[in-house]
């Protein structure tokens, strides 16, 4: 009997140790073959965000229109450098003398991966999809919304007739794909159209190869590739849906690239052993939304705003009340840029900077004085009154998600606290604050954007034509409508000569800084880390102080060198020990205890 | 046919043929069953209407749209029609096996249940099984040595484990092991050749979610088993077992036990059919491939057919378990049977 008790309790330890010893095996394996493969050519990337189609004409996430951006060439995407448009499938582009008619010359080195030309007709057929059929046209439609009629002429020549003169025909964020491969689709939403026979040949710098939704994506370096060799014979984006994880990932050499870190995150990698960490000044504002009394395209009244903030004096004061210093500094943690317009300073050209009179700067005393002279007096509480004697009291609108959005509520209820308004703050889960101020359901809202190379996109989102339609689809950001802008928003994207346009820009900018329908509080660095052990060289864009990842354009991977003698991947090599320390661990506990409890056991006899 | 209640009829053979009792039983419990899970088809449609937030708003957050294409994405989704014509589509899917299809992935929702389904099975189970084996164990030995030592520091540690949220103690684990395990996933992106290998991989990848699961859970088997052996420990049937002259690890073995197993065996099937609520976080961590991801995943648009799907699917083998317990309970526990 005493031999049999023993042997049950050794099979449950047995039962708990089984993942213990099953990995033991293993994991020499894994590593072994990983460097069967060639190990150093291989560059993975922590993707912390999902995909939701490689179909680039219904890839609506910025994951998906990144890894897009990786395989499918563009018309004339931003340089590395600055941005500016370089050359892509075009490799000459001009516009006509009355700005209608452009006409692009096509690359004669771009090929696609199965080694046919590209040609206009490509073009001129990935254009017309997205013009014709609805569901073609859901990631890029806004692009080709003014597009009139495309030809091509001839093999080398594309010719696209606008409605309207449109600058920003240089800044088409479409990836061309092969005629050849799509034309028999009917249905563009057809899950086929996700898979490899359609995905799998481009023209960018890598080709998908393999893709499991939500676990990863394999590229391989494309061959016939126009700009030449790319040094990663292999990019994967592996799914994490855990930041923390993917930052533990780096750290054990699982992966080499982690992008979106928190400032926290970012000071913990910072320097770690083999890493680089890379703050990149951003295409991304965070701003604070006033709710300038939100109306639809008709004008009738929607949402809930707080009466007061209709007065454009309100809105200024509030935004004199806010100290953008303290916040870059205490809330992002240093890593952010002091605010100024719409278009963040990473695109220098149309970026706005306010004077120093105009400039929104903690001024407390400023913001007193715009509040008294609005009608709004102090009452004995320190809070201000309107007309009818009630108190001045706003909500304030954030995601509880978001560290930024917490922790700057805590100072702006602070800051206009001080100047008398009286603020709650009303911390919510994302879709919440989606559906509130998508339905001008705030008075004040955290909120952010990513800007693009052109400045049209984030423009665009605060003329009259985007507020709310009849069957509430709205594409503005913050119910902003006033036809001296919209005036401007016209005239820059009819002038083609970069630096007229430039200054009608940065005026657009001034009008909408002035109005503060939202007021931009930081442009917010992206935050980057890698494995300089193994990877190296990688271009930013813009040059020298922008991303690597999540650029507009494939520079970045493309452009990675792997490093002589690096290190490789798989099990670092305290692994063993570690699962050797661990399995003696738990067999000698487990010994001690069978032992003790016999021991006990025969006591009891 | 109706039996005394004091009776012992556990050891009478012709209990178990009695047909009409048990087909009534039986009958009673899945009609009950199938009230519940229409019960949660509709809950399942209206409770996730409720969420806030507008999936388009999420599919297209930055970028560049324009008021056509959202009309367009609205009316493929069929959010333009009004909300009961969207629940008697869903109603008439649903008796067709048809769960519908996805916003975001535009893929049939059956086919992203079928394909989590069977990842969380393998962790949830896993977990489970060692989780009820190391908990009964513990329990057991705790509640015969009740107030030893080795009760306290067991059911401290127990206690302390159990209270832990899932998903910081799955990152403590993670970064206590230093990349020995690997942080996502459940196979690697580039998984060995042959099937013993990947079965490896897999196991490997396990590791840590589910040791994650079974810390926090196993706690629960142990204070169950330990107290209702507490229960057990002053019957009359023990001392009996005693005077015979029985070892005291028999005793505790063959009587003790067994008739303290009853309610550990409800919590057992409750647990399987709740796998997802316990394994989001955990999978969430670790981004195991499973339902519980695939819940959290959706909330974010709110994906409502695969939330809907999910529910429908967790709700009723919640259910179907429940059912499994009961009909169970009745082979088991010969005081069912008779009442």
């Amino acid at each position: 009997m005493r031999i049999v008790r023993p042997r049950r309790g050794r099979a449950v330890l047995a039962a708990l140790l089984t993942p213990l010893l099953v990995a033991g095996p293993l994991a020499p394996t894994a590593a072994a073959q990983e460097s069967d493969d060639g190990d150093s050519s291989v560059l993975r990337v922590a993707l912390v965000q999902e995909i939701d189609h490689l179909n680039p004409f219904t890839a609506s996430f910025s994951s998906s229109a990144m890894i897009g951006r990786m395989t499918w060439e563009f018309m004339t995407p931003p340089s590395a450098d600055d941005a500016t448009p370089t050359e892509g499938v075009a490799s000459e582009w001009e516009s006509s003398e009355d700005g209608l008619t452009w006409t692009y010359t096509i690359n004669p080195d771009v090929t696609w991966s199965d080694g046919e030309d590209v040609t206009s007709e490509d073009v001129k057929f990935t254009f017309e999809k997205i013009m014709n059929d609805p569901v073609a046209a859901e990631a890029n439609g806004s692009y080709v919304e003014n597009f009139e009629k495309v030809t091509a002429p001839d093999e080398d020549t594309v010719k696209v007739r606008t409605s309207e003169p449109q600058a920003s025909m240089t800044a088409l964020d479409i990836p061309i794909v092969p005629e050849h491969i799509w034309s028999d689709v009917e249905d563009f939403s057809d899950p086929k159209t996700d898979t490899l026979d359609y995905v799998g040949v481009g023209s960018g710098p890598f080709v998908i190869t393999d893709h499991q939704p939500n676990r990863f994506v394999k590229l391989e370096a494309n061959e016939h590739f126009w700009r030449g060799d790319v040094a990663v014979d292999e990019l994967q984006f592996i799914r994490f849906e855990n930041a923390d994880a993917a930052v533990s990932a780096l750290q054990s050499g699982e992966v080499d690239f982690v992008n979106r870190l928190t400032p926290a995150q970012f000071e913990t990698l910072k320097g770690s052993d083999g890493i680089t960490t890379n703050s990149a000044n951003g295409r991304r504002f965070s701003e604070l939304m006033i709710n300038p009394g939100a109306k639809t395209q008709d004008g009738k009244r929607i949402g809930n705003g707080h009466p007061a903030l209709r007065d454009e004096q309100v809105r200024r004061a509030i935004a004199y009340a806010i100290d953008p210093k303290t916040l870059v500094d205490r809330v992002l943690g240093g890593y952010g840029q002091l605010p100024g317009g719409l278009v963040p300073p990473i695109y220098d050209t149309f970026h706005y900077e306010p004077s120093e009179e105009d400039k929104y700067t903690h001024d407390p005393a400023r913001a007193n004085r715009l509040l008294d002279e609005a009608g709004y007096e102090k009452g004995p509480d320190g809070v201000r009154r309107d007309e009818n004697g009630d108190p001045l009291e706003l909500r304030l609108t954030g995601r509880s998600s978001e560290d930024f959005d917490v922790r700057a509520a805590d100072f702006v209820a602070g800051w206009l606290g001080d100047v008398g308004i009286r603020v709650t703050k009303n911390l919510a889960s994302d879709n919440q604050v989606d559906e509130q101020t998508t339905a001008a359901n705030y008075d004040l809202a955290l909120s952010g954007w990513g800007t693009n190379p052109d400045p049209d996109y984030i423009l665009a989102k605060q003329t009259c034509d985007a507020l709310p339609t009849s069957e509430g689809n709205s594409t503005s950001s913050a119910f902003f409508c006033d036809p001296a802008y919209d005036k401007l928003y016209r005239q820059q994207l009819a002038e083609m000569d970069t630096d007229e346009r430039a200054k009608l820009v940065k005026q657009a900018q001034e009008l909408y800084y002035r109005a503060a329908p939202s007021v931009v509080i930081g442009y917010e660095q992206a935050l980057e880390a890698y494995r300089s052990d193994r990877w190296d060289g990688f271009p930013r864009q813009p040059k020298g102080e922008g991303v690597i990842m999540e650029q507009t354009g494939y520079w970045g991977f493309a452009g990675a060198e792997p490093v002589e003698g690096g290190a490789g991947g798989g099990m670092p090599t305290g692994a063993w020990v570690a699962i050797g320390a661990v399995a003696l661990i738990v067999v000698a506990g487990g010994g001690t205890m069978l032992a003790r409890r016999k021991g006990s056991a025969e006591d009891r006899e | 046919m109706t039996t005394s209640p004091t009776e012992q009829h556990a050891t009478d053979p012709d209990e178990r043929r009695d047909g009409t009792s048990a087909t009534r039983y039986v009958a009673g419990k899945v009609g009950g069953a199938l009230v519940s899970l229409v019960f949660v088809v509709a809950l399942g449609f209206f409770l996730f209407r409720m969420i806030p937030g507008d999936p388009l708003v999420t599919m297209t957050r930055e970028r560049p749209t324009d008021p056509e294409q959202l009309a367009h994405l609205r009316e493929r989704l069929g959010l333009d029609r009004p909300v009961w014509q969207q629940f008697l589509d869903y109603v008439a899917g649903l008796l067709q096996g048809d769960f519908g299809t996805s916003y975001m992935y535009r893929r049939p929702v059956g086919d992203m249940i079928a394909e989590r389904v069977w990842p969380t099975v393998l962790l949830v189970g896993t977990a489970t099984v060692l989780a009820v084996l190391l908990g009964l164990w513990l329990g057991v030995r705790a509640a015969w040595r009740r107030g030893g030592t080795f009760d306290r520091t067991q059911t401290g540690i127990a206690l302390a484990l159990w209270s832990m949220p899932q998903f910081w103690l799955g990152l403590l684990l993670l970064i206590a092991t230093q990349g020995v395990f690997p942080s996502r996933g459940m196979t690697s992106v580039d998984p060995p050749d042959g099937f013993a290998a990947q079965a490896l991989d897999v196991a490997w990848h396990l590791t840590l979610p589910c040791l994650t699961l079974l810390l926090v859970i196993y706690a629960q088997y142990m204070l169950v088993m330990r107290s209702s052996l507490l229960e057990e420990m002053g019957a009359d049937y023990l001392r009996t077992a005693r005077a015979k002259g029985l070892r005291d690890d028999l005793v505790r073995r063959r009587h003790a036990v067994p008739n303290a197993l009853l309610p550990t065996m409800t919590l057992i099937f409750l647990q399987f059919g709740m796998v997802v609520s316990g394994t989001v976080t955990v999978e969430a961590v670790f981004s195991w491939p499973g339902l519980g991801l695939l819940t959290y995943e959706s909330l974010r648009g709110p994906d409502l057919p695969v939330l809907q799907g999910v529910f429908v699917i967790l709700a009723g083998s919640v259910i179907v378990m429940n059912l499994l317990a009961d009909l169970l309970y009745r082979v088991v526990d010969p005081r069912v049977r008779a009442s």
